[in-house]
């Protein structure tokens, strides 16, 4: 039965049956603890994620907003507007066509629109109630101004209007939606940090198992490696282990997390733009989720398998290079 | 081939400061392909530790060594598992996989050098016959008696007909007959050009099967003839 004693062909590819657990990982690398803790990692994420999402929608729509960065009032609007010496100027017309006239001039403004008095008196109502219009105050006319240039300089453009058309009054929101924009860019990093941590937490974890894995099985590893095995075969076989682990992990995490995550929209829905139909059942929640929440929810037993396999992989295979 | 050329052994210290005393100390003894050689001498003479470095679990700390053509002190690291392949080796306390079956445990190295599973079966089935446990294929080691898990390890360490094959007392827990079958094995496969290296202390084997042999003594070759 010894018919060549000689060196034996080999093959690079391994076609070992599927399932065989020639390192006893099955217990070593048992599947009782890290996936819970994977779970956690990934439900943890799952928040992170969805700061980061919600924070970068906010800010988007905040910054969006400032290209009406400036409002004009124009009390008396209907009076004739006044030449520079301060005698009314029928040519110019009424005092808030001269102002439209002067802001359409200006260099950095995308346009200049006038609300209706229908608009007006909606801006009122949560003050004056619904009959504002019956209460005949004198009300300015208010200009809605887009700017195509942020960096405008609407100090000066203050002035010039205020010589022309007294009493005229810029207010700028910038620095508001600065404020906000500033803060929700602060939440996305908090969340973008905690993301971070979450995935180093889970490395970590992944690490700890491991390793802990190696030093139960180092005398089957000493056994297999003396046979022959390259560190990449023992590698695989604990990164195939952490991988299954960790994907079970995450998809539980995510999973978890999904409740939660349909409150929260449902919560946040309102300052997002619409609002959540309470009636409509779980289905309608469901579609309340945006997109990219649901696809990092996807992701993350993805990301959780790719922790647990690069991290395994490393371990191990630092690990075996004190072997011969 | 296998040569040593001054090879000296110390293992390093774990935990203690200083370095650990030299077990092996100029060693050179060349063994041409198909010998059979016993490897005698005393317990704590540095026998296993001899075996270690033929087996490539140690590298040794100076001196040269070539095993199967390959300088051992020269070559990458990465090289070694292909080398490892082409060795057989028995350990004197069988160091069987106690989580596989007797089967898996022979099929391991095939599998480890990626063999196709059609043959590998064929083959175990056919190595476990031979040592006569065709009918424990399935059972665990634990379930093994002692010569039983010997006849596993002397068939896992034969079944890739490695070019080396060293045995650390391959025939301590065999009887007679079962130990007459090993050696007539392990001649019939030097014959077929496989170099066998058997350390021992049984002299009653020495004396029946006469054959050259290594002699340490205090970590010193004392004699290769």
């Amino acid at each position: 039965m010894f018919g060549a004693a000689v060196s034996v062909p080999m093959t690079a590819v391994s076609l070992r049956p599927t399932g065989f657990d020639e390192l006893g990982l099955r217990r070593a690398l048992s599947d009782r603890l890290l996936p819970f803790l994977v779970a956690a990692m990934a439900f943890l994420a799952a928040l992170a994620l969805a700061g980061w999402i919600g924070a970068a929608s906010l800010a988007r729509e905040w910054q969006a907003g400032s290209g009406s960065a400036l409002t004009v009032q124009v009390p008396r609007p209907s009076d004739p507007a006044q030449t520079a010496e301060g005698r009314p100027d029928p040519a110019a017309g009424k005092r808030v066509d001269r102002t439209l006239a002067l802001l359409a001039g200006t260099p950095g403004i995308a346009s200049a629109r006038r609300l209706s008095d229908a608009q007006l008196s909606d801006l009122l109502r949560p003050w004056l109630g619904a009959g504002a219009g019956r209460l005949d105050l004198p009300l300015p006319a208010v200009i809605a101004v887009r700017l195509s240039d942020p960096d405008a300089d609407l100090d000066s453009l203050g002035r010039r209007i205020g010589v022309e058309v007294p009493g005229v009054l810029v207010e700028s929101h910038g620095t508001w939606v600065g404020r906000l924009t500033a803060l929700a860019r602060s939440l996305q990093a908090c969340a973008g940090l905690a993301l971070l941590l979450v995935v180093g937490v889970a490395a970590a974890v992944v690490a700890v198992a491991t390793r802990s894995g190696l030093s139960a099985r180092r005398e089957a590893i000493e056994i297999v490696h003396g046979l022959g095995a390259t560190d990449g075969y023992i590698a695989a076989r604990f990164a195939a282990r952490a991988t299954l682990l960790a994907t079970v992990g995450g998809a539980a995490g995510a999973v978890l997390a999904l409740p939660v995550l349909i409150m929260l929209a449902g919560l946040a829905a309102p300052f997002a733009g619409g609002a959540v139909p309470a009636d409509q059942g779980t289905m309608a929640f469901l579609a309340a989720l945006p997109t990219t929440i649901w696809v990092s929810l996807l992701a993350l037993p993805a990301g959780a398998a790719a922790i647990g396999f690069l991290t395994a992989q490393g371990t191990v295979r630092r690990w075996l290079r004190r072997m011969p | 081939m296998v040569r040593f050329e001054g090879v000296g052994l110390r293992y390093r210290a774990i935990g203690r400061a200083g370095r650990s005393p030299e077990v092996l100390h100029d060693i050179s003894f060349t063994l041409p392909d198909g010998v059979f050689r016993w490897l005698l001498g005393p317990s704590g003479a540095g026998k296993t530790s001899l075996l270690r470095l033929m087996y490539l679990a140690v590298a040794p700390t100076r001196g040269n060594l070539t095993v199967l053509g390959t300088d051992v002190s020269a070559a990458p690291r990465r090289s070694l598992p292909r080398l490892r392949r082409r060795i057989g080796v028995v350990f004197q306390d069988f160091r069987l996989l106690p989580h596989l079956s007797a089967f898996d445990n022979v099929a391991l190295p095939l599998r480890i050098s990626g063999r196709p599973e059609g043959q590998v079966r064929a083959d175990v089935t056919e190595m476990l016959r031979w040592v006569g446990l065709g009918k424990r294929i399935d059972a665990y080691p634990t379930q093994l008696s002692g010569g039983e898990q010997q006849r596993v390890a002397i068939a896992r360490a034969v079944i890739t007909r490695p070019s080396l094959l060293v045995a650390d007392e391959p025939t301590g827990n065999l009887d007679d007959a079962q130990a007459e079958r090993l050696m007539q094995l392990l001649h019939e496969m030097s014959r077929l050009g496989t170099t066998v290296v058997v350390a021992t202390h049984n002299d009653r084997l020495v004396a029946r099967h006469p054959a050259p042999a290594i002699l340490l003594e205090h970590g010193r070759l004392t004699g290769h003839h």
